[in-house]
């Protein structure tokens, strides 16, 4: 840049001295003071930073919204600082007060910002150029000729000829003009590229109504997962939820009553060398009472294609196997018949369960690694080769003892806790097996084989507006950056032989425009003109 | 043909690649340490590769700003990053063959898992730079840049590739795709961007220190770094901004929620973050030049944490290894 303030700068401008001035004394003098702290570029600069460092322990750490039981974990096997970092919000750091201030700080910087900059370019949109300061040759781009002298034109004609014609041209061409005349000649003064500035602000307002929208969404939205078996269903109230989530204004009890059922999983998978096992297809077929009394229909949920509801979308996340299980006890007794979920740990299904019998006496406890497809070979151990249930094998490891599940400690029912059990033995089953326990403490069998789809379910009002906020904040920004905010100045005089000259020269706001082709497209107007 | 053989010639392309790729980083190199500077000397053999200046009238050509950042390349320089370029742009074709064939093979877009998903980032890393390169001279990048491509692709081959394809149906999108690939792209500006910051921070110390010789004297001014820097980041960063939308459009479709704080979108956020600052740096007196650079490499950093990062060590949605 030439000059070191630009005149196209707006005194609204982020202020950026560089020493900070120290604050006066008297409480309105330092309120307005600490108010333009908070406005200036630099506490915005500070504050994304602060924002960005903030957002990086809740991807480290687990997080209570989307893992409590790892966190739980965490904190126990960290008795120091568990604690220490979970009453300051490390576990739930997105909710934190300490991040909530810095995007709140932010956003009132913004605003801060925002408003009397939208003020200025509202008075700038309004005025017309100011005329060519006098020392035209000191901008970056700056051409200068004569014209030919014209003998059915005077010098003062050829000058408002030629002035004339270039301010039709840039009007035509959407430029902001101004015109003028003096004692030797006259000018003309024009604008181009205010939508940058009108996209910046935009852009600016656009993320604040962005994180209104993300609110009301948080406020009156809510989500749940479910995992559904084959044959199973759930109605939408919330003790049928494996977890859920509401914001501060819903109410729990008040779901919109839709119920679902699974009629069937579908699964297929490639079974052609080159990538076999890769997913061809997950489809449920769901029957769908929008509410009690009104009339069922059917529907099929895909992954990309969930189901909408009036108040809800249903979308397909997971999918996996529950193999049937009975457990008896010494005396024979049932104590659990159920198709337990196992949850995959890879692309081939290989997954792991767990089965709690706490009826049993005592207490019986399984570990189990099921495979679709099973395979053992010495570097991988068991594991399945294939995601299909082409030849399901199930190790199941059987422990007794206490269960822990009377102590109070909330315990996933995808892990056994088995600090306070022993292991009896270790048995691969086939669908069909009976395994009798060592020592006649009872029996497991493994029925079949069935399938389960994992859904979840949201309402959240604010994706929309969010939605809008987020295409405007682009368009803004995309304005912001592309458009080039610039000036453009001829301007006229005469030579002591009463030639005349054309002065021109262009002034961009920011140092990276390139004004060659303005200045090129005006010469051209200029010379053709005057002839 | 065979969709085994299909992998094959894949497979043949990108080693074919990365041998071209080497030679092309050779010839950079020795463009880059050949003598001969940029600006502070004149001599006979000059100018006739760059655009000229057009002082009044004509456009065309981009203007070179002033008469002493033009190239005085020494004539055996020069003609080594001429090769340089062709062999990049050889090398490119051919990368680009090999990933369309794995696509082919796949039946699918190559990107899949993070072999596949390293070829794409080696192709937007070059293409960024090459299609940079048609409309300015670059060769002085060209090391960099190559050396970062052929990074890209030995970690790919060796530590990244995978024979098993999976693609979950989840990847079935059009949203995934055009995220995706605007990702890829805006990993190769970020990439480019990187080396140019980095170039920056050398030649301004260079300049501070008044001791302009040797091969940092064949690099532009600082400040045309600095503003090269920019141009590309002030690309890169709204198609960063229009490639977390279509994300959050595709999770909000497949997974019921558009953002969830997920490792991966927690570091999408703090990249966004970063080059958000960078563009606010260079508008604040005192953080323009050298502060402005380095928060471009960080940018650059947050990007690698939330590729590699993210998809090898954090148990994350969007590690598609497995599930
Ligand atoms: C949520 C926080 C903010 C974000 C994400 C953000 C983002 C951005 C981005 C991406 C740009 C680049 C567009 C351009 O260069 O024209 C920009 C420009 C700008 N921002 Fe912000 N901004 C934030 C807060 C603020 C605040 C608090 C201020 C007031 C001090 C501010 C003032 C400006 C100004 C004046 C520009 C134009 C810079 C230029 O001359 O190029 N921004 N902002």
């Amino acid at each position: 840049m030439v000059m070191s303030s630009p005149p196209l700068s707006p005194p609204a401008d982020p202020q950026t001295s560089v020493t900070p001035t120290p604050p006066p004394l008297g409480a309105g003098g330092f309120l307005r003071w600490m108010w333009r702290q908070l406005t200036s570029m630099r506490t915005a600069l500070i504050l994304l930073f602060c924002l960005a460092i903030a957002a990086i322990p809740g991807s480290v750490l687990p997080q209570r919204g989307t893992d409590p039981v790892l966190v739980q974990e965490w904190i126990d096997n960290a008795p120091t600082w568990g604690p220490v970092l979970d009453r300051l919000g490390f576990f739930d750091v997105y909710a934190a007060p300490w991040f909530a201030a810095i995007y709140l700080l932010l956003f009132i910087s913004v605003i801060g910002c925002v408003l009397p900059r939208t003020m200025h370019h509202i008075r700038a949109l309004r005025t017309n150029p100011p005329p060519a300061p006098r020392r035209l040759e000191r901008l970056a781009e700056y051409r200068r000729f004569e014209l030919s002298t014209d003998s059915d034109l005077s010098t003062a004609g050829q000058s408002t000829v030629t002035l004339d014609a270039v301010a039709s041209d840039l009007k035509s061409r959407r430029w902001r003009v101004s015109r003028g005349d003096n004692e030797h000649g006259g000018w003309v003064a024009a604008e181009k590229g205010y939508s940058r500035e009108t996209g910046n602000l935009l852009f600016h307002a656009a993320l604040i109504f962005l994180l209104l929208a993300i609110s009301y969404g948080a406020i009156f939205g809510w989500r749940g997962n479910v995992i559904v078996r084959e044959g199973g269903g759930f109605s939408n109230t919330l003790t049928q939820y494996d977890a859920w989530g509401g914001g501060r204004l819903v109410s729990g009890d008040a779901l919109d009553p839709f119920s679902i059922t699974l009629t069937d999983f579908k699964v297929e998978f490639e079974r052609d060398e080159s990538q076999r096992g890769s997913p061809l297809l997950f489809e449920a077929d769901v029957i769908v009472q929008p509410a009690p009394g009104e009339e069922e229909f059917t529907d099929v949920i895909r992954v990309n294609e969930p189901l909408s509801l009036d108040g809800a979308k249903v979308f397909l996340v997971g999918h996996g196997y529950a193999p049937r299980m009975i457990v008896r006890d010494a005396e024979g007794r049932a104590v659990y018949d159920d198709a337990s979920i196992v949850l995959p740990q890879d692309g081939n299904q290989t997954s792991i369960g767990v089965i709690k019998a706490p009826d049993a006496l005592p207490q019986l406890g399984f570990q189990s690694l099921f495979l679709p497809t099973a395979a053992v070979d010495n570097v991988r151990g068991p594991h399945s080769v294939f995601p299909d249930a082409d030849d399901p094998a199930m190790f199941v490891s059987a422990w007794i003892g206490d269960l822990g599940l009377d102590n109070g400690v909330p315990q996933s029912v995808y892990r056994l806790d088995t600090e306070t059990m022993t292991q009896i033995g270790l048995e691969a089953m086939r669908p069909g097996d009976v395994w009798d326990l060592p020592d006649g403490v009872g029996s497991i069998e493994f029925v079949d084989v069935q399938r389960w789809a994992s859904f979840q379910i949201a309402h959240d009002p604010g994706k929309e507006p969010a939605l809008i906020a987020a295409g405007v904040a682009l368009v803004g920004l995309m304005l912001s950056l592309f458009v080039k905010r610039r000036r453009v100045w001829v301007r006229t005089s005469q030579t002591d032989s009463g030639a005349t000259v054309v002065e021109i020269a262009a002034l961009a706001r920011h140092d990276e425009a390139d004004l060659a082709d303005d200045v090129n497209a005006v010469q051209a107007t200029a010379e053709g003109g005057a002839r | 043909m065979t969709s085994a053989s299909l992998a094959e010639w894949s497979n043949a392309a990108v080693y074919a690649s990365m041998v071209v790729l080497t030679l092309s980083m050779v010839a950079f190199a020795v463009n880059f340490s050949a003598r001969g500077t940029r600006g502070t000397q004149r001599s006979a053999t000059v100018t006739t590769a760059m655009p000229i200046a057009v002082a009044v009238g004509a456009g065309g050509n981009e203007p070179v700003a002033s008469p002493v950042a033009e190239v005085i390349d020494d004539p055996r320089g020069r003609r080594a990053g001429n090769i340089g370029l062709a062999l990049a742009w050889l090398a490119f074709g051919l990368l680009l063959l090999g990933t369309t064939l794995r696509g082919v093979w796949a039946g699918r877009v190559p990107w899949g898992n993070m072999y596949e998903y390293s070829l794409s980032s080696a192709v937007a890393i070059l293409g960024v730079y090459l299609i940079w390169s048609t409309r300015r001279d670059l060769r002085f990048l060209g090391l960099l840049v190559t050396g970062a491509t052929l990074l890209t692709l030995g970690l790919a081959v060796t530590v990244l590739y995978t024979e098993a394809a999976q693609l979950v149906p989840a990847l079935k999108s059009w949203w995934l795709i055009i995220h995706v690939s605007a990702a890829a792209v805006c990993g190769g500006a970020f990439t480019v961007a990187a080396a140019m910051a980095g170039l920056y921070l050398w030649r301004e110390r260079a300049e501070r220190k008044n001791s302009v010789t040797g091969s940092v004297a064949k690099l532009p001014t600082a400040s045309k770094l600095d503003m090269m820097t920019y141009r590309i980041l002030a690309f890169a960063f709204p198609l960063w901004t229009f490639a977390v939308i279509a994300g959050a459009i595709w999770a909000e479709n497949a997974w019921g929620r558009y953002w969830g704080w997920d490792p991966k979108e927690t570091w999408a956020f703090i990249t966004w973050v970063i080059y958000a600052g960078y563009l606010h740096a260079r508008a604040t007196a005192g953080w323009r030049g050298r502060r402005a650079a380095y928060i471009a490499l960080l940018g650059w950093v947050s990007f690698l944490i939330n590729y590699f990062g993210v998809n090898l060590f954090v148990n994350s949605l969007h590690s598609y290894a497995g599930v």
